[in-house]
This record gives structure tokens, C-alpha cells and sequence, in this order.
């Protein structure tokens, strides 16, 4: 089963391979990692997406919070929770497609961000069932050129008080 | 307070921890740290290959407690040094190995003696660092011993650019360290410890599973404790040896692989495992899905990831192992209506049973008096040492027959490399192990391969006055896979005959040592007589029956119950 495993880190230098080594030396899998310094410059957030079996997934958050720069995990899989994610595509964009290139990505609310005599480049976010729908839809029509940002995830508030 | 160097505050970093033995190899990007070294109180032992420099502070660590320091220069002696940090780290034995770096500058430029140790060992260390800024040097230093003595212990570390150690600095006071990020739990939680002492009164046929963990926490007095108010047998790990004492009756020794017959039925019948400071590690489950398959499990240990790893457990108790021991100690003696005796009275059925695999199967092997069996010269080494002796073992049937016939007593007093099976080990461990404790007996039982993969360390024993006993069991050949290849590759001996072996007699002699050889039965007591009653370095010789083997043995794969026996 997909688990999405938001991680609280120190910034700094190496972590990013203590975690990614972790992932490999283990044999565990990364379906896709993002990581970014939070509000504090010492404190990196990461959002990972992997794949296990129960037993699998709590390896993996063990052995995360066992890594000594490592200051908080989470799998909020089974909570309540926001992902989003960002694709950028560049179209194949010739006279019969850019209409329905521009209708596509105005469904999807989506925007052209880069524009050539051939090819329209669009930027679209929302979360990964989304990223998946609009690639889906797009390629029939001709897809380039794809660079996705991956997941990053952050737990709703708690909204009974 | 006035600027000292780098190298002078990483010496007396060293002091405030006190340090008083570290080993060593010198170099380019440490003769800074080195030149410091030479006006202090602290004593290098100069090592001849950096691979026995971390062993050495490995075998100091375990038979004291105390963190191990080596330090190696950049570039080859960092790697070097890796197996040994690789082997510490496996057995969870607390380091902090210096190493040196090239200049700030010249880092990532392909320098002369460069490497990236910091991303080599990083799987291999607890915790690893560069230290990039002046700053952080001696507050990364003590941050260094503060992981590696605590939570479940490791070696850590730290890689150290020479310009930083020619710099002067103010040496910053010291703090207490309290790190965000890294909080190990030391108290077990009462709820779990409740629920395993219910576990504990309702259980016909318990079993403690101990490993190593226990020893690294000092637990031995709780675990002795608990096991003979209620009596439950131990069975213990490789490295759980001297944790309780080997003697004792209600001892049923190693199991696992090469464990007793009782152990390893006793663990398949039991109803109740109580594993504590024990990883289920593959060479001690078999075959896992029948590993315990009719027990309930508590399992405690400091370290959360080893809980639920291999083998599904029923109740967890995260914490040291003596504070969980104590606990469960103290609810038995303060709870009312639980008669202790009562409690330990129900178990005579399970005794019983014990009791009769003991006397069908009892740990043994063909008694022969034509050639020397190693096991004998196990038993003898036992004998003439009262069980006193600091016994450091190579890897192989050499450290299986250590294991099965040298009944430890005592913790600390069994020196291994238990998980990473690291051949040429035992030698310079003992010598680590000699210089924390120059009075004690210490007895590197060794084979004629694996006492060859560092033998230059003699060298070193005999620089500072180290009298380790060495105890070779020649057999010509590197037995362990030999065995292998006699039993599952139909006896095709590939690569693992060793024809040409140096006259260990002779290379004692060539070193400053003792060297004495046994080819008979009749002359391995004398021989040992003689070696113990030397104030040297002593290597024996012992020419064993080539092709004996380890029994039991349960095949690779298979379920602990069905062991190959004598």
C-alpha cells in the first residue's frame, strides 16, 4: 500500500543521503521524495511516498526516527491530510492541438507559462490522482517534454475545537 | 582563557571524556593531532595496520564499557579503519574514531589522501560527521561521545580537516548536551511492563532469550535476578555470553545455529519468549516461521527498530535493559497475591522436559585420544584459566567451539564480532582488552586463517608489553566453509584449504613472542601450562583433527529443530 511520510529534519549538510541511503541500503522504496527548509533555516521538511506492507512502513518510520538528525516522522496516510503536487508539461502545440491543449489545461486550471511556435509549456498543481488525470488526457495529444515536483503532504487541522 | 590549537582542544576533549588509551596510525592530515598528543597524559598505541586500531578500541569498549578511541589519518587509513567500524557497528559496541581530512580548502578536489569517509561509513557509523567550522569542532567532539555511550551504543565519526586542527581557538566550557532530534528512552513504559509480568505469571514454559544488549546495558544482576526468583531458563545470543552465567543451572547456553540442542528445542516449545536485548538475528531463528511459533513474545530492547523486524512481537517494551529488568523485578516482589515460590514451583513440568533433551543430546563431541579435538583445547583453556579469562575470539568454528565449550560466567568477558563475522578481530581486541585490564588473562582463540588476516599486530602487543595468548586451532584449513562444502557441496574443498601456513613457532619467535606447539593430546595441557605461566606474548599451536566439525548445526534455511548433531 502507497504511504505518504512527512519528516521533520535538521538542515544539514549529508542528511538528504542519510535518508535516501537509508531507503536504498534497506531495500525499501521511494515512489517519490521532496524536501525543502521550513519557516526555521535549521529545520528541513521532507515528504516521502513509498510502498509496504504494514510491517514494511513501520521499518520505515522507525529507522527514519532512528537517524540521529531526524527530529519527527509521520505517516499520515490514515489521517486527514492535503497533497499536492506540481507537473510542468511541455506540449506539442501546432495549429489543430493548441485549442484543445489551452481547453484541457483550462479544465484543469492549469496555465501556459512558456509559449514557441510549436509547443505551449504548462504548469499545473493539485494532487497526484490529479497530475495523473491531466498526463492521461494530455498525452494522446503529445507530450514533449514532463518535469513533476513530487508529493509534498501536510495534515489538516484539527478542526473539532 | 588563552587560544589553544585545534589538535590541543580535540586532546583535551579527549581528557574531559577520560580517555586514557587510544590507538592509532599516523599521517599526513593528523601530525598536528599527534604533535598535541605527545603532551599529554593520554598513551597512543601506535597499531601496525588501521584495521587493528578500531578493533583494539573495539575490544577495550566491550570489556570495559567505556567508549573506544582510534584515530586514523585521511584517505587509507580512514578506509582502513572501515571494517572495524562496519564490525562495531553490528555489535552495537560504542566508538568515537577520529579521522583525519585534507584542508578545507582541498576538499572535493581530489586531493592527495582524500576520501569521502564521512559518506563511506555513513551506513556503517551511528552517526557521522565532518566538522566544517572552528566552532564546531569540540562541541561536535563531545556530541560525538555522547551518541556513541548512549541509547543503543555505536561507533561515531568524526572527520577532521587539518587546517582546523593547525587553528587556534578559545576552548568553549562545557554543557550539557541536549539534542532535539535524538532522545533514546531509557524507562520502560509501566503499562508494557505490566502486561509482560501477566504474560510472565500465566506462562507454563517461558524461556529468557539474552543477548548482547544486556551486557551493553549492565544488566546482568537484574537479568540473574528475575530469572532465579521465578526460574525461567536462559538461553543466550553469540554475543549474550557471560550476560548470565554459563554454569548455572538453569542455563541452556547459546542457541541458534550452533546451539545446544536443548536451547533450540526449548525456544520451539515454549510458550512464552522473553527476548531482551536480542535482534532475532538469522543465524539465531533458522528458519523464522518456525522460530518460537508457539510463544507469545515480549521483546525488550532500546532500540525501537529492532522490535517487529524480523519477528512479530506481542509485547513491546522500549527501554534499557536493566530499567525494564527492574521493573519487572519490582512488580513481582510488590504486587500482592503472587507467592514467588508458587510461581516458581509451576515451571517442574517444563524442567522436566528440559532436562530430558539435556541428557539425550548434551553439548559433546567424539572423545579421541590419537589427535587433539578442539573442543578439548577449549576445555582445557577453561580448566587452567577457573573460567577467569578475557577470551577474544577469530570467526569460525574457532569462535563456535569458543562459544559452545568456554562456559562463560561473567559478562565482558567474551570478546567476539558476533554480527559482522569479521575474521582477524580477535587478535587485536585483545590487545585492547589487555591494555584496559594489563593483570587479566586474555586468549585470542584463533584458527590458522583467520590469525593471519592480522597477525602484524603482534608487532604491537610486544611494543607495549601486551602478554595476549594466542591459541591457534590449526587444522590447515578455513574450517568453517570447509564444513560447509563437506555437508551441502559434496566435499569440493574450493579455495578453502590452506597448505601453506607460516611455522607459527617459528613467526612467535620472529615477533619477540613465545611460540609452543601441541600435536598430541598429552601435550596441549602442558602446553597451556606453560603459556599461562609466561609474562609474554605466547602463541600455541594446536594441530587439531583436520576435519572436525561444529555440531550441532542447523543447515542455512532450515528450522532450529533440525539440527545436524554429533
Amino acid at each position: 500500500m502507497k504511504h505518504t511520510i512527512s519528516v521533520l529534519l535538521q538542515n544539514k549538510p549529508g542528511v538528504l543521503s542519510r535518508v535516501t541511503g537509508l531507503f536504498s541500503g534497506r531495500g525499501f522504496n521511494i515512489e517519490s521524495l521532496c524536501v525543502a527548509e521550513t519557516l526555521d533555516q535549521g529545520v528541513s521538511s521532507l515528504t516521502v511516498v513509498s510502498r509496504g506492507d504494514e510491517a514494511v512502513i513501520e521499518q520505515i518510520t522507525k529507522q527514519l526516527h532512528k537517524l540521529i538528525d531526524v527530529i519527527k516522522v509521520t505517516d499520515i496516510t490514515d489521517k486527514e491530510y492535503v497533497e499536492r503536487e506540481m507537473v510542468l508539461i511541455r506540449m506539442k502545440a501546432e495549429a489543430h492541438t493548441r485549442a484543445e491543449v489551452l481547453r484541457v489545461i483550462d479544465i484543469f486550471r492549469g496555465k501556459v507559462v512558456d509559449v514557441s511556435a510549436k509547443s505551449y509549456a504548462v504548469e499545473i498543481t493539485g494532487s497526484a490522482s490529479k497530475i495523473q488525470a491531466v498526463i492521461d488526457i494530455l498525452r494522446p495529444i503529445g507530450i514533449k517534454e514532463i518535469v513533476r515536483t513530487g508529493i509534498i503532504a501536510m495534515s489538516r487541522a484539527n478542526k473539532t475545537k | 582563557m588563552g587560544k589553544i590549537t585545534g589538535s590541543q582542544a580535540v586532546v583535551r576533549c579527549l581528557q574531559e571524556e577520560d580517555v586514557k588509551i587510544i590507538f592509532g596510525y599516523p599521517g599526513g592530515a593528523v601530525i598536528d593531532l599527534y604533535d598535541a598528543l605527545l603532551d599529554s597524559d593520554i598513551e597512543n598505541v601506535l597499531v601496525r595496520h588501521e584495521q587493528g586500531a578500531v578493533h583494539a578500541a573495539d575490544g577495550l569498549a566491550r570489556v570495559t564499557g567505556q567508549v573506544g578511541v582510534a584515530l586514523l589519518t585521511s584517505g587509507p587509513g580512514a578506509t582502513n579503519g572501515v571494517t572495524g567500524i562496519a564490525t562495531a557497528y553490528m555489535d552495537s559496541i560504542p566508538l568515537v574514531v577520529l579521522t583525519g581530512q585534507v584542508p578545507r580548502p582541498l576538499i572535493g578536489n581530489d586531493a592527495f589522501q582524500e576520501v569521502d569517509i564521512v559518506g563511506i561509513t555513513r551506513p556503517c557509523t551511528k552517526h557521522n560527521y565532518l566538522v566544517g567550522k572552528l566552532e564546531d569542532l569540540v562541541p561536535t567532539i563531545r556530541e560525538a561521545f555522547h551518541i556513541a555511550r548512549t541509547g543503543r551504543p555505536g561507533p561515531v565519526l568524526v572527520d577532521l580537516p587539518k587546517d582546523l586542527l593547525a587553528s587556534q581557538l578559545t576552548f568553549p566550557e562545557k554543557t550539557s548536551i541536549s539534542m532535539l532530534s535524538y532522545q533514546p528512552t531509557y524507562k520502560p513504559h509501566p503499562v508494557q511492563i505490566e502486561k509482560a509480568c501477566k504474560k510472565i505469571i500465566k506462562a507454563q514454559k517461558p524461556v529468557l532469550y539474552v543477548g548482547g544488549g544486556v551486557i551493553l546495558s549492565d544488566a546482568s544482576k537484574e537479568l540473574t535476578e528475575l530469572a532465579t526468583k521465578l526460574r525461567i531458563p536462559v538461553t543466550m545470543t553469540l554475543m549474550g555470553l557471560g550476560a548470565f552465567p554459563g554454569s548455572h543451572e538453569l542455563s541452556l547456553g547459546m542457541l541458534g545455529m550452533h546451539g545446544t540442542y536443548t536451547a533450540n528445542m526449548a525456544v520451539a516449545e515454549c510458550d512464552l519468549l522473553i527476548a531482551v536485548g536480542a535482534r532475532f538475528d538469522d543465524r539465531v531463528t533458522g528458519k523464522l516461521a518456525e522460530f518460537a511459533s508457539n510463544a507469545e513474545i515480549i521483546h525488550i530492547d532500546i532500540d525501537p527498530t529492532s522490535i517487529s523486524k524480523n519477528v512479530r512481537v506481542h509485547v513491546p517494551i522500549v527501554a534499557d535493559c536493566k530499567n525494564a529488568l527492574a521493573s519487572i523485578n519490582t512488580w513481582f516482589n510488590t504486587k500482592a497475591n503472587i507467592s514467588i515460590e508458587e510461581e516458581a514451583g509451576r515451571h517442574k513440568p517444563w524442567f522436566d522436559l528440559i532436562s530430558e533433551w539435556t541428557t539425550k543430546h548434551p553439548l559433546s563431541y567424539r572423545e579421541n585420544n590419537d589427535t587433539i579435538k578442539p573442543q578439548y583445547v577449549i576445555e582445557t583453556l577453561h580448566k587452567h584459566t577457573g573460567g577467569q579469562a578475557i577470551i577474544t575470539t577469530e570467526v569460525g568454528q574457532n569462535q563456535m567451539w569458543a562459544a559452545q565449550f568456554y562456559k562463560f560466567d561473567y559478562p565482558r568477558h567474551f570478546v567476539t564480532s558476533g554480527g559482522l563475522g569479521t575474521m582477524g578481530f580477535g587478535l587485536p581486541a585483545a590487545i585492547g582488552a589487555q591494555m584496559a585490564f594489563p593483570n587479566k588473562t586474555v586468549i585470542d582463540i584463533a584458527g590458522d586463517g583467520s590469525i593471519q588476516m592480522n597477525i602484524q599486530e603482534l608487532a604491537t602487543a610486544k611494543q607495549y608489553g601486551c602478554p595476549v595468548k594466542v591459541a591457534i586451532l590449526n587444522n590447515g584449513y578455513l574450517g568453517m566453509v570447509r564444513q560447509w562444502q563437506e555437508l551441502f557441496y559434496a566435499k569440493r574443498y574450493a579455495a578453502t584449504t590452506m597448505n601453506v601456513t607460516p611455522d607459527f613457532v617459528d613467526l612467535a619467535r620472529a615477533y619477540g613472542a613465545v611460540g609452543l606447539r601441541a600435536t598430541t593430546k598429552s601435550e596441549v595441557e602442558p602446553v597451556i601450562k606453560e603459556a599461562l605461566a609466561t609474562d609474554n606474548i605466547v602463541i600455541m599451536d594446536f594441530k587439531i583433527e583436520k576435519e572436525e566439525g561444529v555440531y550441532p548445526m542447523v543447515p542455512a534455511g532450515k528450522a532450529n529443530t533440525e539440527m545436524l548433531l554429533v
